[in-house]
């Protein structure tokens, strides 16, 4: 049977196994278990209705408990086994990783991303909302900008490295470079050290889209009476956007700012397609990958890492979540 | 705000100008794989993309036939055209010569002298004539010349990636990848939502901050522990395997947009459709899944870019089979391997995997905007 059959075949047995299930255990519920009718009418009517919920919620519950739920706990547990899950080691595996090169690497350069990329797209993002912002051709510059967010990683790592490539037929840099006189193409993508930096340009730029929709949607929503005051008393346009609107969508800032935080944490594909990890490129998510297939304890023991990293967003996620639904 | 104290027509000068150069700086290396990848793939080494429009110069060899010499006086005399003799289509000679060390040696009409004695000329068009006072050798001389070619655009790269490539195949894996993935999770979240919105029920306020969570648990955490169970109940590495996983990881925002949406629509809709005598799963289906089209669209479009684009799910569950790999894994693992320096075929395959998303980026933009404004805690 082809893959693409099978899959129309999934698509009905998944809906319809959602669909049957919910509106049979409906019927179930109702008509069955706690019937509305008879002596205890009124009292089954309430306890129906206690049970609902948990009817509409179970699938999905059991589906996050599985694949989100269980493999924090999983993974944790499988850290704590050697590379063939038979021996307990305890923390052996986090003590190999603290004394390995290649992981101090990875934190080091993923330190890098973490402090750049979040920063540089929120900058450019919010460079871009505010010049676009009254602009005729305004949405049409915005679509462009916004449009490597459609494009995999993977697409967006090869679109790049016809851009970095170590010809100056083929690459922009180098035809730039040997435009201005240079006299050797240079392979960018393994210069020590600024290599990173060339990587991360490629998350910036699909990340920037990210940042202005976002930022732009916060400052059309800045009263336009404190725009208004601060032009009445004389601001320029300088003052009006760094005095007068940034400190107004520092929320919204900080929402974007973390949103591609975590994910710099947790994308592989950019290093992965790009330099494999090797010249010094290697960050958490890559590094990760490595050993995936070849040494399961230090995966999940990565991944674990990883998982400790993001920690802190998520619970300034829960907070602020709790305070807006109060 | 055009004409309000502090914007002068300079200063609007000034930002059009800024965005356009921002805009241009975004679109380059999109455009540049884009006219790559339709590029003959001779020509993408020797010129770059920016300078497809002109023509090329290239340099090549022609050797000509012996046999067609003809007793002339004293000697011997070939003539003919260098293009026919290298079998391309025409252009113009810019040089010629007559060893591969100094194949620009002489400007066309000149008087070059052969190697084995007598004389050659190649003329602009191409045209050449050579003479000898004695036979020409058994092989005849080789002509080495400089010609631009014209711009040559072609599919061929998009056949050659289809075709030989299996980025054909890879294609179809994807679609078959992400149509399931992405159309389950929907109705399940759905419900999930309903609950989470417009039910009273203990712990409801703990399973909203639990899904806001989940939202940033790290894929990583997921691979071994899943693959490993899928082993265990036998399911392995496969399509099933993949489907189900993406369903599970797009959950929390699907769930999330939903409730965040359905939490927002007018309470008295609901309130007086359960005064009716509605019961809430004819609420549910009747009123809230139809009012929420576009909370649904939105996350549709997510799940669909994401699960399309995703590398490291693929890589992981599903087997590094030909017959199994989607676009990106086949790209990442295969073609920047194999066809490392082969730009054409390259950006071809890149372009044929970036070629959906964008289209429905293109036409489905707002909902995907909308999505972001409310989802934009992941």
């Amino acid at each position: 049977m082809s893959p693409l059959i099978q899959g129309l075949m999934t698509i009905l047995i998944g809906i319809g196994g959602c669909v049957g299930y919910f509106w049979l255990s409906n019927l179930l519920l109702d008509r069955v278990i706690f019937p509305a009718r008879g002596p205890d009418q009124g009292r089954n009517i309430t306890r129906a209705n206690a049970v609902r919920p948990w009817l509409f919620l179970f699938p999905a519950l059991a589906a996050l408990g599985l694949y989100l739920v269980y493999p924090v706990v999983g993974s944790f547990w499988r850290s704590l086994f050697n590379r063939d899950g038979d021996t307990f080691i305890g923390l052996g595996n986090y003590v190999a990783l603290a004394g390995d090169d290649g992981f101090r690497t990875a934190v080091f350069n993923n330190l890098l991303w973490v402090l750049v990329v979040p920063a540089a797209a929120t900058f450019f993002g919010l460079v871009a909302a505010q010049l676009t912002d009254r602009l005729r051709w305004g949405n049409l510059a915005k679509s462009m900008i916004f449009m490597p967010m459609a494009i995999s990683f993977v697409g967006a790592s090869l679109i790049w490295k016809f851009v970095y490539a170590n010809e100056a037929d083929i690459g922009l840099i180098n035809a730039i470079r040997a435009a201005l006189g240079a006299d050797n193409p240079v392979d960018v993508i393994q210069i020590p050290f600024w290599n990173n930096f060339f990587l991360m340009v490629i998350l910036i730029w699909i990340q920037t889209g990210f940042a202005m929709v976002i930022l732009s949607a916060a400052l059309r929503g800045i009263p336009e009476e404190t725009v208004e005051a601060a032009i009445i008393d004389g601001a320029n346009p300088f003052q009006i956007f760094f005095k007068i609107k940034v400190p107004q969508i520092v929320g919204t800032i900080l929402v974007v700012w973390t949103t591609i935080t975590i994910l710099v944490l947790k994308v592989f594909d950019i290093v992965y397609t790009m330099t494999g990890g090797n010249f010094g490129t290697q960050i958490l998510p890559s590094y990760m990958m490595s050993y995936m297939f070849r040494d399961d304890g230090r995966a999940t023991a990565v991944a674990f890492v990883i998982m400790i990293l993001v920690l802190p967003v998520m619970a300034w996620n829960i907070r602020q979540s709790r305070r807006e639904m109060r | 705000m055009a004409g309000i104290a502090g914007r002068g027509t300079r200063l609007g000068w000034v930002i059009n100008l800024s965005v356009l150069a921002l805009v241009i700086l975004w679109l380059i290396p999109t455009v540049g794989l884009l006219v790559s990848s339709f590029r003959d793939r001779d020509q993408i080494s020797e010129t770059g993309w920016w300078k497809a429009p002109f023509a090329v110069e290239q340099t090549y060899r022609a050797r000509v036939d012996a046999g067609g010499a003809v007793a002339e006086g004293t000697g011997f005399v070939i003539t003919g055209n260098v293009f026919e003799a290298a079998g391309v289509g025409s252009g113009q000679v810019t040089a010629f010569g007559v060893t591969g060390r100094d194949p620009a040696a002489f400007a066309p009409g000149d008087m070059a002298e052969l190697r084995g004695g007598g004389m050659l000329t190649v003329a602009g068009d191409g045209s050449f004539r050579a003479t000898s006072p004695e036979e020409f050798g058994r092989r005849g001389p080789s002509i080495y010349f400089q010609a631009a070619t014209p711009p040559k655009f072609t599919l061929d790269n998009y056949r050659r990636v289809l075709g030989a490539d299996a980025m054909d195949r890879a294609f179809i894996n994807t679609l078959t990848v992400t149509i399931p993935a992405t159309i389950i999770p929907i109705l399940i979240a759905a419900f999930a939502a309903y609950a989470l919105a417009w039910m009273e029920f203990p712990g409801r306020g703990l399973l909203i901050a639990a899904i806001v969570g989940l939202l940033v648990v790290p894929l990583q955490l997921a691979l071994v522990p899943l693959l490993s169970l899928h082993y265990k109940v036998g399911i392995g590495q496969g399509f099933l395997g993949i489907w189900m996983a993406h369903t599970g990881f797009g959950l929390p925002l699907a769930v999330y947009l939903l409730r965040n949406y359905m939490a927002g629509l007018p309470r008295d809709i609901i309130e007086s459709a359960k005064v009716d005598g509605a019961t809430d799963f004819q609420v549910f289906t009747k009123i809230v899944l139809p009012l929420s089209f576009p909370a649904l669209a939105s996350f549709a479009i997510f799940q669909f870019l994401w699960v399309w684009n995703d590398l490291l799910v693929a890589k992981v569950f599903l087997p590094s089979t030909d017959e199994a790999k989607v676009m990106t894994v086949k790209i990442a693992d295969d073609l920047l391997g194999s066809r490392g320096g082969d730009w054409g075929i390259l950006a071809a395959a890149a372009f044929t995997s970036i070629a959906v998303p964008l289209l429905v980026f293109f036409t489905l933009q707002r909902y995907l905007v909308r999505g972001l404004l409310a989802g934009s805690v992941k």
